[in-house]
């Protein structure tokens, strides 16, 4: 079975002395669930954002959606296919208006606005968030802006989902509510998570990052 | 009012600022202040609010006011513990005062109870610059999470006992704190730019319009055409 995204023998270092990562290889083929663990710093955020081209590698090659990936160019598409969604949700709401956040990534693809208004209500209905379109993004609670930011992602309609601690900082409804979203969605997932529910949850299978390394 | 259009408001309250500023007679003054009595009666905002915002307005102004009649020269018409207050001065402190208010309250009035998007897209269709618009949109949205921001850092230094005094440590601790503020707010800016990068943003902004957004209707064209009428009775009064 071919992967959705492949990593052989990535290596990185925001400071050359302490190398984040350090030759680690990763697959993610379709229908997987994959938990990444790792202790704080292991290189677990970045590893996400090298797969989507955020960060370039120092060593290593990026295979990812059939095609090997090395400029910012060529992960243009890559970052429509695997949607990440950011620790933090106001890093990713930008826009006044939620229709108009959810209509970014779409009207981005060269979806005309009256398609994108359409997945705006598809994609907030689906998730039953149908009440927040017209609101401002910056009066939202937290738990409204991460399920929104998901929304967002999603709109984009891609193949795999990055996850960064999505249930990070919300309380026990929310948190139950993102859960079962989740786990009803097709798409393949790397979860970057410490919540020990979320991998029991959701994952198929769990890889731990170590001194730089998968293992 | 509030069924005007946004634009028509943002118009409304430019042309009303600049005619009100180039007056310079007393009574086309007042009549001024008039008119934006009549657009804050029309707009039904809260007395409370409309009186507290202009009270701290004429805080701001009062010194200069109560200073302005001793120190212009001109024909004295009387005399305060040795000082002579002056006719002009008089006057002109009347012209501040009554020029201020008017204003204020116009712009209170029109653009104050709108939301600061709606003003962003109202600015947006009056023909300013993309880059502007975006930038004030940008500023509305994330001022509040740089405020969020320092906030937790203040009551992180307060946790640890700091107190503001004089002193190097303080002085030091302060300069740490926008230090880091600043940090924050860059790093914050790069993941900003990675996730719209990662949502295929390419440096344009689409634009995705809504309903609200609509032509001037009778009642714009009713309420801007009568507001010019008594703007230019204004500056007629003025001359």
């Amino acid at each position: 079975m071919s992967a959705l995204i492949r990593l052989d023998g990535i290596s990185f270092a925001y400071d050359p002395a302490r190398p984040v990562l350090d030759g680690a290889d990763f697959a993610l083929a379709a229908g997987e669930r994959v938990a990444l663990l790792g202790a704080n710093g292991a290189g677990k955020t970045t590893l996400l954002h090298l797969m989507v081209g955020l960060v370039s590698p120092a060593g290593g090659r990026i295979h990812a959606f059939g095609r090997e990936r090395r400029v910012e160019k060529d992960f243009f598409e890559v970052r429509a296919r695997a949607g990440l969604l950011f620790q933090d949700a106001d890093d990713q709401l930008f826009c006044p208006t939620v229709a108009e956040d959810v209509a970014f990534g779409p009207l981005n693809l060269g979806k005309s606005p009256a398609e994108a208004r359409a997945i705006v209500h598809e994609t907030l209905d689906a998730l039953g968030l149908a009440a927040l379109e017209h609101r401002i993004t910056h009066k939202l609670s937290g738990g409204e802006r991460r399920l929104v930011s998901l929304a967002a992602v999603l709109a984009m309609r891609p193949e795999a989902l990055l996850l960064d601690e999505p249930t990070n900082a919300l309380d026990d409804a929310t948190r139950q509510r993102l859960l079962d979203i989740l786990a009803g969605l097709p798409q393949a997932m790397v979860i970057v998570s410490h919540d020990r529910e979320v991998i029991d949850r959701l994952a198929t299978r769990a890889v731990t990052l170590e001194d730089g390394r998968l293992i | 009012m509030n069924h005007l259009a946004s634009p028509t408001r943002v118009v409304l309250a430019l042309a009303f600022a600049v005619v009100t500023v180039s007056l310079h007679t007393l009574p086309a003054l007042g009549l001024a202040l008039g008119l934006a009595l009549a657009f804050a009666l029309a707009a039904r905002q809260p007395w409370r609010l409309v009186l507290r915002r202009l009270l701290a307005l004429e805080g701001f102004m009062l010194v200069v006011l109560l200073l302005l009649p001793f120190t212009m020269p001109g024909r004295p018409v009387a005399e305060i513990l040795g000082f002579a207050v002056s006719a002009e001065g008089l006057e002109r402190a009347g012209a501040i005062a009554l020029k201020a208010n008017a204003v204020a309250m116009a712009v209170m009035a029109l653009v104050g109870g709108m939301e600061s998007v709606t003003l962003g897209r109202a600015l947006a269709r009056l023909g300013a610059p993309e880059r502007l618009v975006h930038l004030f949109l940008f500023t509305v949205r994330y001022i509040e999470v740089l405020d969020r921001e320092y906030r937790r850092l203040r009551l992180a230094m307060r946790a640890r006992a700091f107190r503001p005094s004089t002193g190097l440590h303080c002085w030091r601790s302060i300069g740490y704190l926008f230090g880091m503020l600043m940090v924050r707010s860059l790093e914050r800016a790069e993941r900003i730019d990675a996730a719209m990068r990662c949502r295929g943003f390419a440096g344009r902004f689409p634009r995705l319009d809504t309903a609200e957004e609509r032509c001037p209707g009778a009642l714009d064209w009713l309420v801007g055409g009568t507001s010019a009428a008594a703007m230019a009775l204004v500056i007629m009064v003025g001359q």
